[in-house]
């Protein structure tokens, strides 16, 4: 337990008199594609120095990715490759593979997003990383796999010489990720790029590897290249930033530049669409409408012109030039960069801001408004098998034991926590409309275990569904007004109707009624969320669950949904039960938050009071592991690490459940400790809707 | 894992028993040994003939049930009756088994390693002249029938003969018969015998395996572990085989254990064209002529084969793909 340790606060680099390690100046990278040359970055420079982070940061296909993998030599060979890579005095465009390979993994090395396809499945972890040792330097088998254990021990992997002997699909992603750091600093790299490390892991997860990766920094005093969609984690970690779009730098500056004198609408827009932990709840975000580019066919000028609130003729005629503001390393790509300094424009005044939504029945106090979604004491338990091929049982994972919560009309109740904690069980649990293990779902006054055939397709109209990828949650071969109407025609509603309905969908949702007949790839990813949000409320349900509604999308387009679904929300009355990983988003959306660990709800109360005062160690462990999207505030942030990984659902410890990684058992008396062992706390009242299932939540403040 | 594996070996015994059941009965109730002797000319009188028949216990005669009965009773015991000809059918299956062997065990393995080769190439080098090249073959062999594929091997080694203007290549049995010498003597002679029946087997077996290993290997090629392995520093042609490869082989191993085991019946056309008196050439021959025993012992091997097979590609997956082990 390192509590307060994590202060994110950074020594301002020194520079190395030698100069930068990496030189990268004027890249640019296109594909040939049936539909023309995809010109995937243009224009990219940039160079870092030792002890150095540098961030990327973007939204997909903007070209971030692809500028890594060409300063690494690792494109598909179909991919044009120009302009300059210098690593220390060395230009690497033009070197063969026998070259490069002599630099890859020595000088300069690469972690990757998703560390499970990044490892092969067939090797174990030691010798993958042994293996990376072995190219580079002569060193026997055994030396190379004790250097393995060393660095797993490193990157903080418990027990890393037998660790060291699993294969990749036995670690946890957290654990694999940890393990891919390990192989990157394996031959102390002058430049570690890092690309989306931490994009597909928890929040506390993300804090662990983010702390590795500077450990490792400071192991190798490399200059790191990172690369993300996440610009709270930029905050946190870079000392320079590069926002991408469409393919080249939009903008370039130090962090505290680019986060509080951003000079570029898309920028702006960027950080107008974040919500944010740390602001009130109830403001609407500002959405950046439209959508990036096609790469193929790029406009003549600037490739944002199309979203840009400040568009003037100029913008669509003459593409800018990434030019120096008023600071000479500050750099914006944008016509009108000096406007923007001169009136000092934040988001707000240049994207236009929807007004606030309330709904009317926010008026009458939460008591009074009936019940529309009671789950009691909910039980839920699978087998566990093991072996992809030869299966067997090894065990049972409870992976709901005793949720509880009530879903009142015109609220959001969200239901967060880490991957394995059993919200996506309990929103299966709800759905299924079944008689569930023990406990009960009761949805607008029907207990699910006592509905016959008929009334369960009843209760299903009130029940609406939206989820996390549209791109996969739409048939793609029905045209969206079939998509849209498949449910009403399911509920028997008459020709006629149906098409009325449909066409008052799409209204509903923002979209063009005229678009009935496209199918779903024909709408951006935004659009097509939207027509999931449509079908949803064909039927005109009084629930609907949103399980990450957003978090598939990218940021830019986020908000504009977020918008949507508070203003349906409050005209249609509707209750959302809203499944979510993203902290900040929640405390944006919810009124109501059930925070859940291992099967339980440990803590569950209105949004101001469990994120204002969080009497939970887990909830404030994990509050505390948001990353915020403001590099001042980052760096004062006081995080609570917490050590090692979920327990394992197959044997939870005894007590209560959190006590093996919970700071405040290490921080209480000994005398205390022995109940968080002996006895499994219930939730107990911590003011007004607010529960928390912790003995010692008084003594919060120890942990 | 291993009570995994008994599991599964129990399952195959049974669809053994089941196959031999069957197989018997329908060998014994459809084939006509009678027809054999009633054919001669002149025909020997019913009464012997009879005899004989009940004496192979194969006379239509007695209820088809009975005869499966003193079949399966010597089953039991080891004993596969004795073939039309009067020879224990378990000495001659011995000996054909060994033929086969001989002829297919090289072959099995030079067609799997071309197959996989030839797949590879294609796959890395896609769209490229080679792949273009080793698809064409591939397409025209798999679209030659192997007696066509062995005919024209015939002519080809005549040619070469004639050309040569001495026999370099024999393309009838597996050995010159009688041939006295020393023992490389024999074995030059055995290879100059092996060559075109290996072939004709390597070329069918190559052009099908290669299909599916071009498709594996390109699965592979685009995989993110493959990139991790470049960027920690391996070169591209050591990443593709130590990284690639071995991934790709997974799905390739279980096939490649079945086919091996199925071809050792299969290869009848091989063994009737170039003369080579092993089991798919014995089968055939049984069933002309009626010889009810050696189709059901055949019939036996077969499925006993299907069970080798299936345990070797279970242990072949296991042994390649630690994701499928259990610990």
């Amino acid at each position: 337990m390192t509590a307060g340790a994590g202060a994110t606060a950074r020594e301002p680099t020194t520079t190395d008199a030698a100069g930068p390690v990496l030189q990268v100046a004027d890249l640019a990278v296109s594909f040939s594609t049936e539909r023309g040359l995809l010109r995937a970055v243009r224009g990219m420079s940039y160079e870092v120095r030792s002890g150095e982070v540098l961030g990327i940061v973007g939204e997909s296909g903007c070209g971030k990715s692809v500028s890594a993998l060409a300063v690494m030599g690792l494109l598909p060979t179909s991919a044009r490759v120009s302009g300059s890579v210098r690593f220390r005095d060395r230009e690497l465009l033009g070197l063969d593979d026998p070259q490069l390979s002599a630099i890859r993994g020595k000088g300069i090395s690469m972690v990757f997003q998703d560390p499970l396809s990044a490892f092969t499945p067939v090797y174990t972890v030691g010798a993958q990383i042994a293996e990376a040792v072995r190219v580079h330097t002569e060193t026997s088998r055994d030396q190379a796999a004790r250097r393995a254990a060393e660095l797993l021990d490193l990157v903080g992997i418990p027990d890393a010489t037998r660790r060291a002997r699993a294969f990749p699909h036995e670690f946890s992603g957290g654990m694999r990720q940890r393990a891919m750091i390990a192989m990157a600093i394996a031959n102390d790299p002058e430049v570690i790029i890092a690309d989306e490390p931490t994009t597909a892991l928890d929040v506390t997860i993300q804090a662990q590897v983010l702390d590795v990766l500077r450990t490792a920094q400071q192991a190798t005093g490399a200059a790191i290249v990172m690369i993300t969609h996440d610009l709270g984690v930029m905050a946190g970690v870079a000392d320079r930033l590069i926002v991408m779009y469409a393919g080249r730098p939009a903008e370039v500056g130090s962090v505290d530049q680019v986060f509080h004198a951003p000079r570029m609408p898309y920028t702006l827009g960027l950080l107008g669409s974040l919500p944010r932990l740390d602001a009130a709840a109830g403001q609407p975000l500002t959405p950046v409408e439209g959508a990036p580019p096609s790469l193929v066919a790029l406009p003549p000028g600037c490739p944002f012109a199309p979203r840009c609130p400040l568009q003037v003729g100029v913008c669509v005629e003459v593409e800018p030039g990434l030019d120096p503001t008023s600071a000479s390393d500050h750099l914006a790509a944008c016509h009108r960069s000096d406007e923007i300094e001169a009136g000092a424009l934040g988001p707000a005044d240049v994207f236009p801001v929807p007004p606030p939504v309330e709904p009317p029945i926010a008026a009458i106090p939460r008591e009074e408004r009936p019940v529309v979604l009671e789950v009691r004491e909910l039980v839920k338990s699978f087998p566990l098998t093991r072996g992809a091929l030869l299966r067997r049982r090894v065990g049972t994972i409870h992976a709901l034991d005793g949720v509880s919560f009530d879903l009142r009309e015109g609220e959001t109740l969200a239901l967060v926590g880490e991957s394995g904690s059993g919200k996506t069980t309990t929103v299966n649990e709800i759905l299924a409309l079944a008689a569930p293990m023990a406990g009960s779902v009761v949805v607008l006054g029907r207990e699910t275990s006592t509905l016959e055939t008929s009334t369960r397709k009843e209760t299903r109209r009130d029940l609406g569904m939206v989820f996390q990828d549209p791109s996969a949650s739409l048939d793609p071969r029905m045209p969206v007004g079939d998509i849209l109407a498949e449910g009403l025609r399911a509920h028997g509603v008459a020709k006629g109707q149906r098409r009325r309905r449909v066409g008052e969908l799409l209204g509903l949702v923002g979209l063009d009624a005229g678009h009935v007949s496209r199918y779903p790839h024909e709408f951006s990813g935004g659009q097509q969320q939207r027509i999931a949000i449509a079908r949803a409320l064909a039927l005109d349900p009084k629930v609907i669950v949103l399980d990450e509604p957003v978090s598939a999308l990218d940021v830019s387009i986020r908000a504009g949904v977020v918008n949507l679904l508070q203003r349906l929300k409050a005209e249609l009355g509707l209750a959302y039960l809203f499944v979510g990983h993203d902290l900040s988003l929640v405390r944006h959306v919810a009124d109501r938050v059930a925070v859940m660990h291992l099967g339980r709800i440990v803590e569950i109360g209105a949004v101001e009071r469990v994120f204002g005062d969080a009497a939970h160690p887990y909830t404030r462990a994990l509050l505390s592991a948001v990353p915020l999207p403001d590099p001042r505030r980052e760096r004062v942030r006081r995080r609570i690490v917490l050590e090692g990984e979920l327990p394992s659902p197959l044997d939870p410890p005894s007590g209560c459940r959190f006590r093996t990684r919970c700071p405040l058992f290490v921080a209480v008396e000994p005398e205390r400790r022995q109940r968080c062992v002996d006895e499994d706390p219930m939730g107990r009242p911590q003011g007004e809707d607010h529960l928390a299932a912790c003995h010692h939540a008084e003594l919060r403040n120890r942990g | 894992m291993v009570r995994f594996l008994l599991r599964r070996f129990v399952g195959y015994l049974v669809l053994v028993l089941i196959a031999t059941c069957l197989g018997y009965l329908l060998a014994a109730s459809s084939l006509d040994p009678r027809s054999n002797f009633e054919g001669r000319n002149p025909p020997p009188p019913p009464e012997s003939v009879d005899r004989v028949l009940s004496d192979l216990n194969i006379n239509d005669k007695t209820p088809v049930l009975e005869r499966f009965a003193t079949w399966m009773g010597g089953v039991v015991r080891g004993d596969f009756g004795r073939t039309i000809g009067g020879e224990p059918v378990l000495d001659e299956m011995g000996r054909r088994i060994g033929v086969s062997l001989r002829l297919l065990l090289l072959a099995s393995i030079l067609g799997g390693a071309l197959g996989v080769l030839v797949g590879v190439v294609g796959a890395v080098k896609q769209y490229r002249f080679s792949d273009h090249a080793t698809t064409l073959f591939s397409f025209v062999t798999l679209a030659t029938p192997v007696f066509l594929l062995a005919v024209l091997l015939k002519l080809g080694a005549l040619q070469l003969n004639r050309a040569a203007g001495t026999t370099i290549l024999y393309y009838t049995g597996e050995a010159t018969p009688g041939l006295q010498g020393s023992w490389w003597q024999l074995a030059v002679d055995r290879v100059q015998h092996l060559v075109l029946p290996t072939l004709a087997i390597v070329l069918a077996q190559a052009a099908f395996y290669s299909r599916y290993q071009r498709n594996a290997m390109l699965d592979v090629l685009g995989s993110d572990f493959l990139r991790t392995a470049q960027a920690k520093g391996l070169r591209r042609r050591q990443a593709l085989l130590k990284h690639g490869l071995r991934t790709a082989l997974i799905p390739m191993a279980t096939f490649f254990a079945y086919q091996f085991g199925l071809l050792l019946t299969g290869a009848t056309f091989v063994e009737k064209i170039f003369g080579w008196h092993g089991m798919g050439e014995w089968f055939v021959d049984a069933v002309n002529g009626n010889d009810v025993n050696v189709v059901a012992a055949v019939t036996v091997f077969a499925a006993a084969l299907v069970l080798v097979a299936g345990m070797l590609a279970d242990l072949a997956h296991a042994a390649l793909d630690p994701r499928v082990r259990i610990r």
